[in-house]
């Protein structure tokens, strides 16, 4: 047995090596207490769920962190995550709007909207009104959207029956490996030859499939890359099913990958716009904004 | 004569030794399983797992290697076995031991961990048509296995579970990953975890009837692979291919093998 099918075989360590860090972010150049309208985004993932501050349509901050077992507590503990750190109270929030897959299970929201709707919108934020292609990778699921240069949807496809192509399966290698997730990008790099993808559509299968690899000899950071370039197919493949305008941008967890970013954007022949904000936050984002527009439609009544 | 069957399968290695014995008058040959021994999944390399079951099962029958005349390995690690006289597939190891089993058996269910398939076979054993899943590892084992884990019940408190329950609640999610959430929200809503398990292997035994539906139902069905342990799992099977008996061998996970075994003896002749 070579040293990295043991490594990889070890009983499992209680350590997640999969789960992105959580991290609270806020705009300390403003004052929140300025603001004349505060509304907040709550995206209930899969995976992990965030709260987004928006004072006056303007992002201020957002607070990232795992969703639990038990939806209601993950919504507020994102939010009283941000709260506590600039003296927030729920009360200072104009209007609530929750989103994700969780989405029904935000106890004080004031409207439920669907996650492609608010990612399309965090997308036009975060990418400016060029953006007309959207893919948004989460937890489980995957998703190709098309928008207007207002962020409206125009048109969206999505994994429905399987989980191949979604942050899962990363997890699931991540896990296998023993590698932090965040790690995995940069690795799938730092190969000599770029090895075949990785056959296996399914996350089981392909889960035997890296282990087999491993034991053929191949490194971690091979198989990483052959898993990476898997995941890019996959995905590639659904955003050709609905064609791909200039103006992409990747939302959701998978955004933070380069491995399997920078295969995309070489299968596609275009690069995704740049942006310094955390893509995860995006289906927040989008919620809070459209809680502002509802909060300045009703002001104009 | 001893001859051997190695069976690779994804999750473990199951390996039986057969003895073939002279029964005054009969024409045909007559075998007696000398010993079965199974490996328990863990042991990820597969060299060295078909190794060691096997000098395990050699040491449990009191049989050394050089009595062995022929090794016959099949299953999806078959390549691995590198000590194996020659490898066959897994429709015909799993074909030929179910009717060396049941005789009148003519539909083979073989659900494993990652492979659930169905064979037809004819009256030798010998196997005519089968589908099997190839893409997505929904309606095998490791589904039921993710699914028990995600409800904190051992496999064995599973299908005892389910057996509790009369009630069908749909499971949408066909995919592995995804019905992990759904039985997560399931047991948010407070539905029963006999309800729950249920469901997950109607929806595994409905996966599977689809599949050995397009081979054709006909005869006698016979059960095989570690599948074969769960009741809950033989009775939802039951109702999804609506036949009132599944043969089910005792030890559902080596009829693949111990039909290795039985084609590596018919072949030294």
């Amino acid at each position: 047995m070579n040293a990295e099918v043991a490594a990889a075989t070890a009983a499992p360590e209680k350590k997640e090596f999969w789960r992105w860090q959580e991290n609270t972010w806020y705009d300390e150049s403003k004052n929140w207490k300025d603001a004349k309208i505060i509304t907040c985004g709550i995206d209930v993932g899969s995976v992990s769920s965030q709260a987004v501050l928006v004072c006056d349509g303007e992002l201020y901050g957002y607070n990232s962190m795992r969703t639990g077992n038990n939806s209601p507590d993950s919504a507020k503990n994102a939010l009283q995550g941000i709260m506590d750190k600039i003296g927030m109270k729920l009360e200072d929030i104009n209007y609530v709007v929750g989103t994700g897959y969780g989405r029904v299970n935000v106890p004080f929201a004031h409207k439920a909207i669907t996650e492609i709707a608010c990612h399309a919108r965090g997308a036009n934020y975060m990418g400016g009104n060029k953006v007309r292609t959207i893919l948004d990778m989460g937890g489980q699921d995957c998703k190709a959207i098309h928008c207007d240069d207002k962020g409206k949807v125009t048109n969206f496809l999505m994994n429905d029956k399987c989980a191949a192509g979604t942050g899962r399966g990363m997890e699931v290698i991540s896990d296998l490996m023993q590698i932090p997730i965040a790690e995995l990008g940069p690795r799938s790099f730092d190969v000599e030859t770029e090895p075949e993808a990785v056959s296996s559509i399914c996350v089981v299968f392909a889960k035997s499939e890296a282990l087999g690899l491993l034991k053929a000899g191949y490194t971690k950071n091979m198989v990483i890359a052959a898993y990476c370039q898997a995941m890019a197919e996959r995905v590639v493949s659904l955003l050709e099913r609905i064609g791909v305008e200039e103006g992409f941008f990747i939302t959701g967890g998978i955004a933070k990958n380069p491995g399997v970013v920078k295969r995309i954007e070489r299968l596609l022949g275009i690069k995704q716009i740049d942006t310094k904000i955390d893509s995860q936050i995006a289906g927040a984002l989008g919620a809070a904004l459209f809680g502002y527009t509802l909060m300045q439609k009703q002001a104009a009544k | 004569m001893i001859t051997a069957g190695i069976d690779m399968g994804s999750r473990s290695v199951k390996v039986v030794l057969l003895e073939q014995i002279k029964v005054e008058g009969a024409k045909e040959p007559s075998f007696a399983v000398k010993k079965a021994h199974l490996m328990l999944p863990g042991d990820l390399d597969a060299d060295q797992a078909a190794e060691k079951a096997f000098d395990a099962a050699l040491a449990e029958a009191g049989v050394t290697r050089d009595q062995v005349k022929s090794i016959f390995a099949t299953g999806a690690g078959r390549g691995q076995v590198a000590f194996a006289t020659e490898g066959i597939t897994e429709m015909t190891a799993g074909a030929r031991g179910a009717v060396y089993m049941y005789p009148q058996a003519r539909t083979v269910v073989d659900v494993g961990a990652e492979e659930g398939r169905g064979i037809k076979t004819d009256p030798d054993g010998k196997a005519i048509d089968f589908a099997g899943n190839e893409k997505c590892a929904a309606g095998a084992g490791s589904f039921a296995e993710a699914m028990s884990r995600a409800l904190q019940l051992t496999l064995k408190e599973f299908g005892e579970a389910s057996l509790k329950s009369d009630k069908s609640i749909p499971m949408n999610a066909q995919c592995t990953v995804f019905a992990e959430s759904e039985v997560v929200s399931l047991i948010h809503s407070s539905t029963p975890k006999e309800d729950i398990a249920k469901a997950v292997l109607d929806a595994v035994a409905s996966r599977v009837c689809a599949m050995v539906r397009r081979v054709g139902i006909e005869g006698n069905v016979v059960l095989i692979g570690g599948m074969g342990h769960n009741p809950g799992f033989v009775q939802s099977l039951k109702t999804a291919m609506d036949v009132d008996e599944v043969l089910l061998p005792e030890l559902p996970e080596f009829v693949s093998a111990l039909g290795c075994a039985l084609i590596a003896a018919e072949r030294v002749h």
